[in-house]
């Protein structure tokens, strides 16, 4: 077996203000399969295709942006271990008990230096796609219900210290970096896509001023036809959009960007390429950031670019 | 369904605003000026605006832009509130940059225009 260590996105908990009108829009237009409810009213989704018990967790609050953005570690042991390393890299560490979140084991928390909390766990219940485990369909009823992404893919997120951050995902977590983005002056990065897997990006960080904000959480669509069907449902529920449906020319990804009902920045894309740890990052220019975000446009949006929550 | 007046006081330019619609949108609708249109979820705060006169609706608002004390002053957002009277609001931020720049003669505004009947 290849991908060891941190595999994958596992879940993020990301802030509403009215719990019914995000409960609404993940569930019946993003398309999400609403698993749980705890006792702290917190609500819990998955996409269709996803296996475990929840990956989107939302709470009613008085703030809009994110809580905090986990990874699904291989066993038990990667999570002690890495939360050894953590610690012997001089980050602190802090156990979160297992039933916390609904159907979870214990996670491993930590704050990196943009202000955001990132989590580690190894368990979380397998509750399956609703296909069959023997002799499989390849879809069925929820698949096709909303925009229905496949699976909760990656993270933007913008905050100071990014070099920084590179570092604790590259030289403690085993992350590759994919992508940059260079400062005006060449010397530094203004934005990071870095991986733990075959994806083009399973994390991403913007330098940003303010620490622990959210560019968006990305859902993962199959086809470009998905994207612009996903671009009709939005319409049809006014869902405010921000930019696309368009290509970036940074990762390829085809996409579009749009806000959940409290302004939480959300993405439904496809595509991409696959890249693999001994390949060489990919450079951007900071005169060439337009074609980078929007690649047939080459156009620098505003609001792209600055609306955090 | 009732349409309100909305008054900028900084301009004394007035646009319809309906009551289902947040007066972001109303502005937004004006169709003169660039108005920068952000997350309309109230969670970024580049919509703050003031309203010094008039009642109107309100849905949550971050505390992150907006404090107790600016909400009930009226320091708002305007993608999070919705007119029920006339309102006369003052400006600030990317909306205030936006509505202080010259009017623009484009063939959008034109065809904005044409959909009021102005
Ligand atoms: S547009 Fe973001 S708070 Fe109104
Ligand atoms: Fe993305």
């Amino acid at each position: 077996m290849a991908l060891v260590g941190v595999m994958r996105p596992g879940h993020a908990q990301i802030r509403v203000l009215d719990l019914e009108e995000g409960i609404h829009f993940y569930r019946d237009v993003l398309g999400l399969v609403e698993t749980g409810r705890d006792t702290q009213g917190r609500v819990y989704f998955k996409c269709w295709d996803e296996r475990d018990h929840n990956s989107l967790i939302i709470r009613q609050a008085d703030r809009a942006g994110i809580d905090f953005f986990a990874f699904k570690v291989l066993d038990k042991a990667t999570l002690d271990k890495l939360d050894a390393d953590l610690r012997a890299y001089g980050l602190k560490t802090e156990r979160i008990p297992a039933g916390d979140l609904l159907e979870t084991g214990e996670r491993v928390r930590f704050e990196i230096p943009s202000g955001h909390l990132i989590e580690l766990y190894a368990d979380k219940t397998c509750v399956g796609n609703g296909l069959d485990m023997v002799n499989p369909r390849p879809w069925n009823a929820n698949s096709e219900r909303g925009i229905a992404p496949i699976r909760f893919d990656h993270g933007l997120l913008y905050g100071p210290n990014i070099a920084a951050v590179q570092k604790i995902f590259t030289e403690v977590l085993g992350f590759f970096l994919v992508e940059r983005v260079l400062t005006p002056d060449g010397k530094g990065n203004v934005a990071i896509w870095l991986s733990c897997s075959h994806k083009v990006h399973d994390i991403a960080f913007v330098e940003h001023a303010e620490p622990g904000k959210l560019h968006h959480c990305s859902f993962l669509l199959e086809s470009w036809e998905e994207v612009l069907r996903a671009g009709d449902i939005m319409s049809m529920n006014k869902v405010p959009i921000d930019i696309g449906p368009t290509r970036h020319g940074i990762t390829r990804g085809c996409t579009i960007y749009a806000w959940d009902p409290s302004g939480n920045r959300f993405e439904t894309y496809m595509g991409g390429y696959q890249p693999y740890p001994d390949y060489q990052t990919l450079t951007w220019t900071f005169d060439e950031l337009g074609p980078g975000l929007d690649y047939p446009q080459r156009k620098l949006h505003e609001t792209f670019l600055t609306v955090v929550s | 369904m009732s349409t309100f007046q909305i008054t900028i006081d900084e301009t004394g330019e007035t646009f319809p605003c309906h009551a289902e619609s947040s007066v972001l949108e109303g502005m937004f609708k004006l169709g003169r000026r660039e108005i920068p249109l952000g997350c309309r979820g109230g969670a970024c705060g580049v919509c703050r605006i003031e309203v010094l006169a008039g009642d109107f609706r309100k849905k949550a608002m971050s505390r992150a832009h907006v404090d107790a004390a600016d909400e009930k002053a009226g320091r708002v957002l305007a993608c999070r509130i919705f007119p029920m009277s006339d309102l006369k609001l003052k400006v600030s931020g990317p909306i205030k940059r936006s509505l202080l720049a010259p009017a623009k003669d484009s063939c959008t505004h034109f065809f904005a225009a044409q959909q009021r009947g102005d």
